[in-house]
């Protein structure tokens, strides 16, 4: 029975099963990196789990809007970076990106002080994946998603 | 199926489809970057930057797809032991590194307005390096085990294996936190407006045709070294 399969055949067959092996192990090897491999914490993550005070990390969220504040010396900003669940507050001095907005992702790359401040060496933003045209932010919210949706 | 991979056939229809598809694709990708950069409107956060995406893309998805490519060649190589195979996959290779290289280095460049930085070691923009590399081992290996007459074969191997990278670059932005933003198109729908999209699907259109071409142009070239090849050594015997 076996030896009717053809030499074609066989290779075919044996090309497959190493073809699901080296798949299986690629995804097993992704799913042991799954947390070591993110870029950065969020802040339910560093609440569940807060990484020494002075050890440097990267916390990523969304800058919540109306949290950011500009200190008296000008250059000094304090934000809320959060997820949805857990609220992380961030200070920083020097220049932002300029896609650094309230309401938008942030990287923040630092380290957490003892008093649960997020100290911010230096931030990254972090833009979502809509691309959407200047004009239409004076529309409606309905006729943008009717906008998009013509796209679709 | 087997007709078309008979190297005289092929070698009949590359003949023509080769200038169609560059001519084509160079009118395309000039039509659309010019549109892109003249006459696509600019972003809500990102103004004008937002333009480099008609490089960026078409090029990342050509480097992704000269892989599959190289990997589904590889396979009918193994399997059905076709030497237009061998070639197609090593006449891939050089157009995809390209293309890989150009998405690295557009991407990159676009970082610094967007993100603020240069380059990050987060999931999506590693995992696109790593493609790179993979590109340039294999073109050497392919070279040396050419030269060396050794089995094609572990070329072969190598081309297949290399595939596990495709789907990591992919899931990257969704299995891992990044900076690089999730995709905009799925099979969902798309979260770019129509303004972004038409002149980023004509260029990424153009850009194939062109690789299209390349990769034509190059299976011919690699032909007429074969044959020229195999007629001196014919004369070298007669002599």
């Amino acid at each position: 029975m076996t030896s009717a399969l053809k030499p074609k055949h066989q290779r075919l067959v044996l090309i497959l099963v190493a073809v699901a092996a080296l798949i299986a192990a690629a995804l097993l090897a992704a799913w042991a990196l799954r947390n070591q491999a993110s870029y950065f914490y969020v802040p339910s993550d560093m609440a569940a789990n807060p990484p020494e005070a002075g050890q440097a990390v990267r916390l990523g969220g969304m800058v919540e809007a109306g949290s950011l504040k500009t200190l008296a010396d000008g250059v000094t900003i304090e934000f809320v970076v959060g997820d949805g669940t857990a609220r992380v507050p961030v200070i920083f001095s020097g220049i932002v990106p300029d896609l650094f907005v309230e309401g938008s992702g942030v990287v923040a790359e630092g380290s957490l002080r003892p008093d649960g401040t997020f100290k911010a060496d230096n931030l990254l933003a972090k833009h979502d994946e809509n691309y959407m045209p200047r004009e239409l932010e004076d529309m409606s919210a309905a006729q943008k998603r009717e906008a998009v949706a013509e796209t679709q | 199926m087997h007709g078309f991979a008979n190297p005289a056939r092929f070698l009949r229809i590359a003949r023509w489809l080769t200038p169609a598809l560059l001519v084509a694709g160079l009118a395309l990708t000039a039509g659309s970057l010019a549109w892109g950069l003249f006459a696509a409107p600019a972003e809500r956060l990102q103004g004008d930057t937002v333009r480099i995406v008609f490089i960026h893309v078409p090029s990342a998805w050509l480097g992704m797809g000269g892989w599959t490519a190289i990997a589904v060649a590889s396979l009918v190589e193994l399997v059905w032991r076709h030497p237009l195979a061998a070639i197609a996959a090593r006449a891939t290779a050089v157009p995809g590194a390209v293309f890989a290289a150009i998405c690295l280095a557009s991407g990159s460049i676009w970082g610094r307005p967007a993100w603020g930085t240069w380059w990050v070691w987060d999931g999506r923009l590693t995992s696109m390096l790593v493609l790179l590399f993979l590109y340039l081992g294999y073109i050497a290996l392919a070279q040396a085990s050419d030269r060396e007459g050794a089995s094609s074969r572990i070329v072969a191997i190598f081309g297949l294996v290399g595939a596990v990278n495709i789907p990591i670059i992919h899931f990257s932005v969704l299995w891992w936190n990044s900076l690089h933003q999730p995709p905009s198109l799925t099979t969902g729908g798309s979260a770019m407006a129509a303004e972004f999209l038409i002149p980023l699907a004509v260029a990424t259109l153009g850009f194939s045709f062109i690789f299209g071409g390349v990769v034509l142009a190059r299976m011919r070239a690699i032909l007429a070294d074969v044959q020229a090849e195999a007629r001196l050594r014919r004369r070298a015997l007669e002599d």
